[in-house]
């Protein structure tokens, strides 16, 4: 178990180091971005060249990387355009979108196993038809859409929750939000949860716990969801990482200052410290959330074993 | 075996979901919410560079210096004139060397007195090329500043040697050429004196700025809020009538706009196009529609020979003369941008030299004139026009298909203007820097300062700052020399434009429309108004 984690996180170190080093080209590649600096005004030349200095633009792309990988290997992150250090947004930004992840991921994981379980075990009938139908209207519907009609609907039309997020993002002020960010994951989640559920019930193990005379919800919980659930943490495990990357759209529509946020602000103005940081982190989150996914088949699966 | 495993997984993930928990919860805190009585609780957006006055060259950090500082003049907000602020009086005999006195009984909102000496030290500090002001140009006008920032290669001087310090209230200037009107420019926030803490103390300025304009900064979290509070030891004459503002940035103008339907903000000074059809029913009434300094324009990349071949500004006039600016304006913006006559804007006024029509013909929708000039002017080079604009913001995608579908239908050629949209505005900026384009592109020309020079000369004189399509003309630039060396004001207005008509001419930039500074507020706040920047007159908003 403990070699088998060391073996994955020595795996990240080539995983890391290629993913940044194609953000880093992909980012640089878009152009200069000094010349957005000054507006529609053609930029000063002599202060177009410090900055450039300043921010190690005027040296060949493989030494702008190695400075760059060199700087984010001693917890520096570089400095953004604004003159505020990248590190210090990422402080800012990183707790905010967490917190919306959390609140989403709890919705997809509670809603959407309940929704599963309801229509899994009454196969064919109305209630997991219904399901079923539901899920197909909210994975057609994108975010940007369900993100401002909820957003109208509950902040401007019926004026139950303020329609935007204040600046320091309490869980209570995160739930739609929240809802919004976990909508289509949680269809994904209740597809799962329902087939996988329904494969599994016609399974040996749970004619034998029916058969031993175990009451159904101990039959239900302990042995059939139990075991239908692998497909269900590997989705989620993955969903952790696009949830928080993905959150651009959701944090525009219900200005929320996270990841997102800074990314889009990032993108917009051809950040490039701000992009390649945040992004930089975000593969980490990814590879980390894998690693737990995989740990957890042991939890779920006694079949599967990490040596 | 089997539990251990279990377990000790099981444990891990635990550890990384409550490290995640924690993190998450620990970023909570601070921020009070909520509405405090007589605040205006304004829309706003991250500024792009660092607050400091010379290097804020966009609206949203211009918001904040409007706020915190005053400097030598004033804009009025309705009339556009230059008034006097913290300026006693600004004299020169020769339209070259000016004495500026600076009014007594001011000081910043820490204590310190603003003398002549805040105004020197900003400045120098501003040109100096060391201190990387965007804005360090605005600098270029005083004697010296080729020493301070020299184009490339280190600074041979600290200060600018146009600038001496008299006594504590008195210093004067000394520009390199005659420009009479400088003294108008003053009003810009490059302008603005600083405080002593601005220099001793850089890092912890930059985080609290101090100025000395109406309010001061009560807390700044950057990239989210600012609040400010009105500043009671105020001496200046625009008191402002509520007691603070809270400036909130969004990046989306319709969440904007959402909260203020919902009643959760109170001003919001961009209203998304897409809710342009609606506004004044949604609003009821409460909705400003008024004309800012910014003109937007096509310009001909004249370093192409194709462009300025003989003949060629045929084709740049007929080319003008087959877009239907009128049918744009109300159909896509519904408005908020006015068919343009001229190169300047209405904001200057007529006696600041705006003139509606001056452009007459070539910028008159008239399909017959516009195809017999193409024909005349020997056709489109290659048959073929562009179109070029970065299409990340302010729709411009939209109504560069628009000016295609217009030039199409008068060629009857649907292949004849084509739209081609640039992902970012950098990757759009760094096209015009390196002359790459082949078509017309558009350029947006914000004010300054409300000037016809600062349309004119920056945009249209041989190898000006902001001249992308590389327009030379020996007389024009002659008009613009005298109408700067002329000392009265309304001489120097109608050499201007004397200089304008050789544009109507030569067409290097289509003008296509004059836009609108436009602003939602609600129904709690009266006396709110835009200026000629688009921003709002913050310390004149009555809240109720």
């Amino acid at each position: 178990m403990g070699r088998y984690v060391v073996r994955r996180l020595l795996q990240m170190i080539p995983v890391f180091a290629g993913s940044t080093f194609l953000i880093f080209f992909m980012v640089y590649a878009l152009g200069d971005p000094v010349a957005a600096l000054f507006g529609d005004k053609a930029p000063d030349p002599a202060v177009a060249a410090r900055i450039r200095q300043e921010l190690y633009l005027d040296q060949p792309l493989w030494k702008q990387y190695l400075h760059y990988m060199g700087q984010v290997l001693t917890g520096d992150f570089g400095t953004a355009f604004t003159g505020q250090p990248v590190l210090e947004l990422m402080a800012d930004a990183f707790p905010v979108t967490i917190r919306l992840t959390i609140v989403a991921v709890l919705f997809e994981v509670v809603v959407g196993i309940a929704l599963g379980v309801a229509g899994g075990l009454r196969r064919g009938r109305p209630a997991d038809t219904t399901v079923l139908m539901l899920t197909l209207v909210v994975v057609s519907v994108p975010t940007f859409v369900s993100g401002y009609v909820l957003q109208y609907l509950f902040g401007v039309r019926w004026g139950l929750v303020p329609p935007t997020v204040p600046p320091e993002a309490a869980f209570a002020q995160l739930l739609l939000p929240g809802v919004v960010l976990g909508l289509v994951s949680l269809a994904y989640v209740t597809r799962l949860t329902r087939t996988s559920l329904v494969e599994n019930a016609r399974a040996d193990y749970i004619r034998t716990a029916v058969a031993k005379g175990l009451p159904r919800h101990r039959v239900v919980l302990r042995h059939l969801l139990r075991n239908s659930l692998i497909p269900v943490v590997t989705f989620i495990g993955a969903d952790v990482g696009a949830l928080m990357g993905g959150a651009i759209v959701t944090e525009r529509i219900f200005n929320i200052h996270g990841v997102g946020y800074q990314l889009y602000q990032g993108i917009l103005r051809q950040n490039s410290p701000t992009v390649v940081g945040f992004v930089t982190v975000l593969v980490l989150v990814f590879l980390v959330a894998n690693l737990v996914v995989d740990l957890l088949y042991a939890v779920l699966d006694p079949r599967i074993r990490h040596a | 075996m089997r539990g251990g495993v279990r377990t000790r997984a099981g444990r891990v993930a635990g550890a990384v979901l409550g490290l995640l928990l924690v993190v998450a919860v620990g970023g909570c805190g601070g921020g009070a919410g909520g509405r405090v009585p007589g605040v205006v609780r304004a829309s706003w957006g991250d500024p792009q560079n660092p607050l400091e006055p010379a290097n804020t060259n966009e609206v949203q950090g211009g918001k904040v210096l409007d706020l915190i500082f005053r400097g030598l003049k004033k804009y009025d907000p309705k009339t556009g004139a230059a008034v006097d602020m913290l300026a006693e009086r600004i004299e020169s005999k020769d339209a070259q060397n000016f004495t500026v006195k600076v009014r007594g009984g001011w000081t910043f909102s820490n204590g310190e007195a603003v003398t002549a000496r805040s105004f020197v030290d900003a400045w120098n500090y501003a040109a100096l090329a060391d201190n990387k002001q965007r804005n360090a140009s605005f600098f270029a006008y005083i004697d010296g500043y080729e020493k301070v920032h020299p184009e490339s290669g280190a600074a041979t001087a600290k200060t600018l040697s146009g600038l001496a310090l008299k006594d504590d209230r008195t210093f004067t200037v000394k520009l390199r050429t005659k420009f009479s009107t400088w003294p108008g420019t003053l009003g810009y926030p490059a302008f603005a004196p600083l405080p002593r803490a601005f220099f001793e103390d850089h890092d912890g300025w930059l985080k609290k700025p101090v100025g000395n304009g109406p309010y001061a900064i009560d807390s700044y979290t950057r990239g989210s809020a600012m609040r400010l509070s009105r500043w009671d030891g105020y001496p200046g004459p625009d008191k402002a009538e509520n007691n603070g503002v809270e400036l909130r940035v969004y990046t989306d103008s319709n969440t904007a706009y959402a909260d203020l339907q919902a009643g959760n903000i109170d001003l919001v000074d961009d209203i998304p196009s897409t809710q342009l059809r609606n506004v004044r029913k949604d609003l009821d009434g409460r909705y400003i529609n008024q004309p800012a300094g910014i003109i937007q324009t096509l310009v001909f990349p004249l370093y192409d020979a194709q462009w300025n071949r003989p003949g060629a500004e045929k084709v740049r006039r007929g080319l003008s003369m087959a877009i239907n600016r009128g049918q744009i304006t109300s159909q896509i913006y519904r408005d908020t941008r006015t068919p343009a006559t001229d190169w300047t804007s209405p904001v200057l006024g007529e006696k600041g030299g705006y003139k509606a029509g001056l452009c007459g013909a070539a910028c008159t929708y008239d399909p017959a004139a516009a195809r017999r000039l193409i024909r005349e002017g020997g056709g489109l080079p290659g048959g073929r026009v562009t179109v070029t604009s970065n299409v990340d913001t302010g729709s411009h995608r939209v109504w560069m298909d628009a000016v295609c579908n217009s030039i199409n239908n008068v060629l009857g050629d649907d292949r004849a203007c084509t739209v081609n949209p640039v992902g970012t505005f950098a990757d759009f900026r760094s096209r015009i820097a390196q002359q790459a384009m082949s078509g017309m592109f558009r350029s947006g020309w914000q004010m300054d300062y409300p000037l016809i020079q600062n349309f004119l000369q920056p945009q249209f004189g041989t190898n000006a700052s902001s001249n992308y399509g590389k327009f030379s003309d020996a007389r024009f630039d002659g008009l613009v020399d005298r109408a700067n060396a002329e000392s009265d004001t309304a001489a120097a207005v109608a050499t201007f434009q004397e200089a304008e008509r050789i544009l109507a001419e030569r067409m290097p930039a289509v003008p296509l429309w004059y836009q609108n500074g436009n602003a939602g507020y609600a129904a709690g706040l009266s006396d709110v108004a835009l200026n000629q920047f688009s921003v709002p007159v913050y310390e004149r908003i009555k809240v109720k």
